[in-house]
């Protein structure tokens, strides 16, 4: 079984050189049901393999395909071990829900072919990111996500806001793939090999803590990029440009969740370094309430559901922070499918609304959508921390294994309540204002159900978002027990007692269901509250954060560049070439003085050169 | 004794001759001086035992050459008033130097360095007889002896060629 | 007083000074393409000189492939000037400056 698994990274890429070659002949739905088709196999033939690890029939094992660079050591290989395929299952499987919704979604687009070549593109580039068994290979698909996400962000980029935002979301990305590409130099220098079984194995022998520490800080701020961390998160809020089902394979369930899985997969080399440990931690809990205290006054529902990513984000670089592996990878899981299922319906409801995003114009579509109001419902609960969805147990474990660290670390703990209780409060705010009340949109607005292909994937994912919290109770720890080889080598956080849990996890379903109080509350009244004062102006221009780095970093870069320009190209480098012609011109002038045109002049230097060269023979052979 | 006289006399008729040629403002002068420097090469050439090659020197040179020499000045005209034309300054001591010294330079290269040998003269067994040359001509020099023909072909054509040559091309240089 | 080569390899290297200095000193086509002739024959003298001191038969060989190449080239040569007086009715090499950069 295992043996087929390089198609699942190859499927999706032959479906996007397909689509990309012939979508145009191969036209509307087809290129769709296509692009599906790919990924839907990919899921297939992934799914027995990784059933054999879950009943431990199988053991991980790495699958060599072909050798790269040889001189650093560089293959492209395949681990498959049981936390790249609980990625694949999510990505896959997700990502053929997600090109399911597509179809319909985006009937009647001019580039939908295109769409689905690079929706194809991009589930190729993250299972290479997933299954890669060394550094490099990682890098590739990290690397290739990017561009996909700027492809994708930016694919209606005949408007200036989308390509702007697929420019930002690349450049942005970058940097923290700079600090990435710095660590893989350390390694490089450290272990001289990129494979991760070599490095994870001798790791603790080979490098000492501070190049433990650099490498890990260097792999963060890689995380810090691609899953928007504090502070290069600007970029996120800005992707909601492109069409919603990316916002939900890209931005929601499958690459911002790259930063956690890489952190998790170096685990082993984060556990050598305490001191980044923190900082990881310390970093996602700051961006975490960041990101709730902006996603309060936001009126874009769009927008909401982005902070609210990054928030969430912030929980799971919280839990791998803190050491909790399991739990933050626990956390990616529910939140894929239940923000996945957030983004679909919200692009649902867009679609029934015309393509109104504004919350403070929608009001009163239970009763018009009566599938996306249930599904909606339920992920609005999940991530709201509600017993028994999915999102209570993660959420929780991750608060529990903060908690048990003790310390300063309870300090976050306390901050990670308090992101709680404000993520159940604008969560209810938006459901609240999209479904209940009165209506408030016009007149010429028919809101209606919409067709299956989109809310087929929501039902789906319905079912996942209730149901998929139960691997992971205390009680029965089997995704623990699940991702156990992936971590060896680890040191296994001290589990909090059952007692200890249950008044933890209580405490933080009361914050929630205050939340969830208040915000009902607040927004089911027949008039919407004023959201006028300071703090909602603040909040609503996320805290002028993106007009800072305007003012500090992009306008003095674009002086540099316009000096580059105007007087380093114009004035030195054309100068030069224009001075360096002007020059050999003047000294030809110089020359052509010596062509008089006289034959006897030149009968005379024929003379006085053989004379010379008469003499000079004479000397130097030595007659004379 | 006889060929150190002969030789005195005769290179100094050449020498006189080269000098008149290369002075005489009238170049009938300067052709008949040639001619006759020409005539007195041939006479040593005959005490240098080259005696074909003194026939063919008259013949050719003095015979053929400066004829169309003589032909083409009286053709073309004599121009007395532009004898001697001078735009540098000093030009003919600057021309006399290097001749002097040119001449300085060869006779010190050609006896102190370059051609060593015995020194002699008249070195038994040279044979300068027309059928000793052609022997070596139409022997191993033949393919340099058939490239002469060619040339002299090639030579005679274009002479014709150019004979055709009407004059100034007006047509173009007025465009 | 007994001949060496020297003095008919002296005479012509004077010869062919001689011819040196014509060329650069006449404004004469003609008087120049003369002077030209005769550092031929001051080439050629050498040739039967040094063919006489070595006693090869090669140097005369090389004398008449050079009078042969001369009388070809006199005959271009003439032709030439010929063809360049029909258009300029003068035979002043100054004049024949067009190659003047």
């Amino acid at each position: 079984m295992t043996d087929l698994l390089w198609l699942v990274i190859a499927l999706p890429l032959f479906g996007a050189t397909i689509n990309l070659l012939f979508g145009k002949r191969i036209g509307e739905p087809i290129s769709g049901w296509l692009g599906l088709g790919f990924v839907g196999l990919a899921w297939a033939i992934a799914v027995p393999a990784t059933l054999s690890l879950v009943s431990g029939s199988a053991h991980p094992e790495t699958i060599y395909l072909f050798s790269w660079i040889p001189a650093v050591g560089a293959d492209i290989a395949i681990l498959w071990d049981p936390l790249a395929a609980l990625m694949t299952m999510i990505v896959t499987g997700i990502g053929s829900l997600i090109h399911l919704y597509s179809i319909g979604y985006m009937r009647g687009d001019e580039r939908y072919p295109r769409y689905f070549a690079f929706l194809n593109l991009f589930i190729a580039s993250m299972m290479m990111l997933v299954l890669a068994a060394n550094y490099a290979m990682m890098f590739i698909g990290w690397e290739l996500v990017g561009l996909c996400s700027y492809l994708l962000i930016s694919f209606w980029f005949t408007k200036p806001s989308a390509a702007a935002a697929g420019k930002k979301a690349f450049i942005v990305n970058r940097i923290g793939d700079w600090g990435f590409l710095v660590a893989l130099m350390i390694v490089f220098a450290s272990f001289g090999t990129f494979d991760f079984g070599a490095i994870f194995a001798s790791g603790p022998t080979v490098i000492t803590v501070g190049t433990a520490t650099a490498i890990t800080l260097l792999l963060f701020v890689g995380a810090v990029g691609k899953s928007a961390q504090i502070p290069l998160y600007i970029w996120l809020p800005d992707a909601m440009e492109g069409p919603t089902p990316v916002s939900a394979l890209i931005h929601a369930a499958t690459m911002v969740t790259a930063g956690v899985f890489m952190i998790a997969r170096s685990a082993v080399l984060f556990e050598m370094a305490p001191v980044t440990g923190a900082v990881v931690a310390i970093v996602g809990t700051a961006t975490a309430l960041l990101a709730a205290l902006i996603a309060i006054a936001q009126t874009d529902i769009k927008k909401v559901l982005a902070y609210s990513t990054i928030s969430q984000l912030g929980y799971m670089v919280l839990g791998v922070g803190v050491g909790a592996y399991t739990a933050g990878v626990f956390h990616l899981t529910t939140h894929a499918f239940f923000k996945a299922l957030l983004f679909l319906g919200a692009g649902s409801v867009i679609h029934a609304m015309a393509d109104e995003q504004d919350m403070r114009n929608m009001g009163g579509l239970a009763k018009k959508m009566p599938i996306t109001f249930i599904t909606m419902g339920a992920a609005w609960l999940a991530i709201s921390g509600m017993f028994p969805f999915s999102g209570f147990w993660s959420k929780d474990e991750i608060l529990g294994a903060t908690f048990a660290r003790g310390g300063g670390f309870v300090v976050l703990w306390l901050i990670g309540l308090l992101v709680a209780l404000l993520t159940a409060f604008y969560m209810t705010r938006l459901f609240v204002m999209t479904f209940m009340g009165k209506a408030r949109w016009s007149e010429d607005v028919h809101p209606h159900e919409s067709p299956a292909s989109m809310t087929i994937p929501l039902v789906v994912l319905g079912f996942f978002t209730v149901s998929a919290g139960f691997v992971n109770t205390p009680v029965r720890l089997a995704f623990e027990h699940f991702l156990e080889t992936s971590f060896e080598g680890v040191p296994h956080i001290e589990g909090l007692s059952f007692g200890l849990f249950s008044a933890l996890a209580g405490v933080t379903l009361v914050v929630a269901t205050a939340g969830i109080v208040w915000g009902w509350h607040k927004y089911s009244r027949a008039e919407l509250p004023a959201e006028d004062g300071t703090f909602w102006q603040r909040s609503r221009a996320a805290f002028g954060v993106d007009d800072f780095y305007g003012r500090t970093i992009v306008a003095p870069g674009r002086k540099a560049s316009e000096w580059a320009a105007e007087t380093m190209d114009t004035k030195v480098l054309d100068g030069t070439a224009h001075g360096v012609g002007s020059g050999i011109r003047g000294l030809g002038d110089v020359l052509a003085r010596f062509q008089t045109g006289q034959v006897r002049g030149y009968a005379g230097g024929v003379a006085v050169a053989g004379v010379v060269l008469i003499v000079v023979f004479l000397v130097v052979g030595g007659g004379i | 004794m006889a060929e150190a006289i002969v030789f005195i006399i005769f290179a100094a008729v050449a020498l006189v001759g080269a000098v008149s040629m290369v002075s005489a403002s009238n170049p009938v002068y300067s052709a008949m001086g040639l001619l006759t420097s020409m005539f007195a090469i041939a006479v040593l050439y005959v005490v240098l035992d080259a005696h074909f090659i003194a026939a063919v020197q008259v013949i050719i040179y003095a015979g053929a050459v400066m004829t169309l020499f003589l032909f083409v000045i009286m053709l073309i005209g004599v121009d007395k008033s532009d004898a001697y034309g001078t735009q540098v300054p000093l030009q003919r001591m600057m021309t006399a130097i290097v001749a002097v010294g040119l001449f300085g330079a060869i006779a010190l290269a050609g006896r102190a360095a370059w051609i060593t040998g015995s020194n002699a003269f008249g070195t038994p067994g040279l044979n300068g007889t027309a059928e000793a040359i052609a022997d070596e001509l139409f022997g191993t020099w033949m393919v340099v002896f058939l490239s002469t023909v060619m040339l002299l072909t090639i030579a005679a054509i274009g002479t014709i060629a150019l004979a055709y040559f009407k004059g100034a091309p007006d047509a173009e240089v007025a465009e | 007083m007994t001949i060496t080569i020297t003095w008919f390899l002296l005479l012509a290297a004077a010869l062919f000074s001689i011819g040196v200095a014509g060329v650069l000193i006449r404004r004469n086509a003609l008087v120049m393409f003369m002077s030209i002739e005769l550092m031929l024959n001051a080439v050629n003298l050498t040739f039967v000189a040094v063919s006489n001191e070595l006693g090869l038969i090669e140097g005369q060989v090389a004398a008449l492939f050079v009078m042969v190449v001369a009388a070809a080239e006199v005959t271009i040569g003439l032709a030439i000037i010929v063809a360049v007086f029909r258009t300029r009715s003068s035979a002043n090499v100054d004049e024949l400056a067009e190659m003047k950069g």
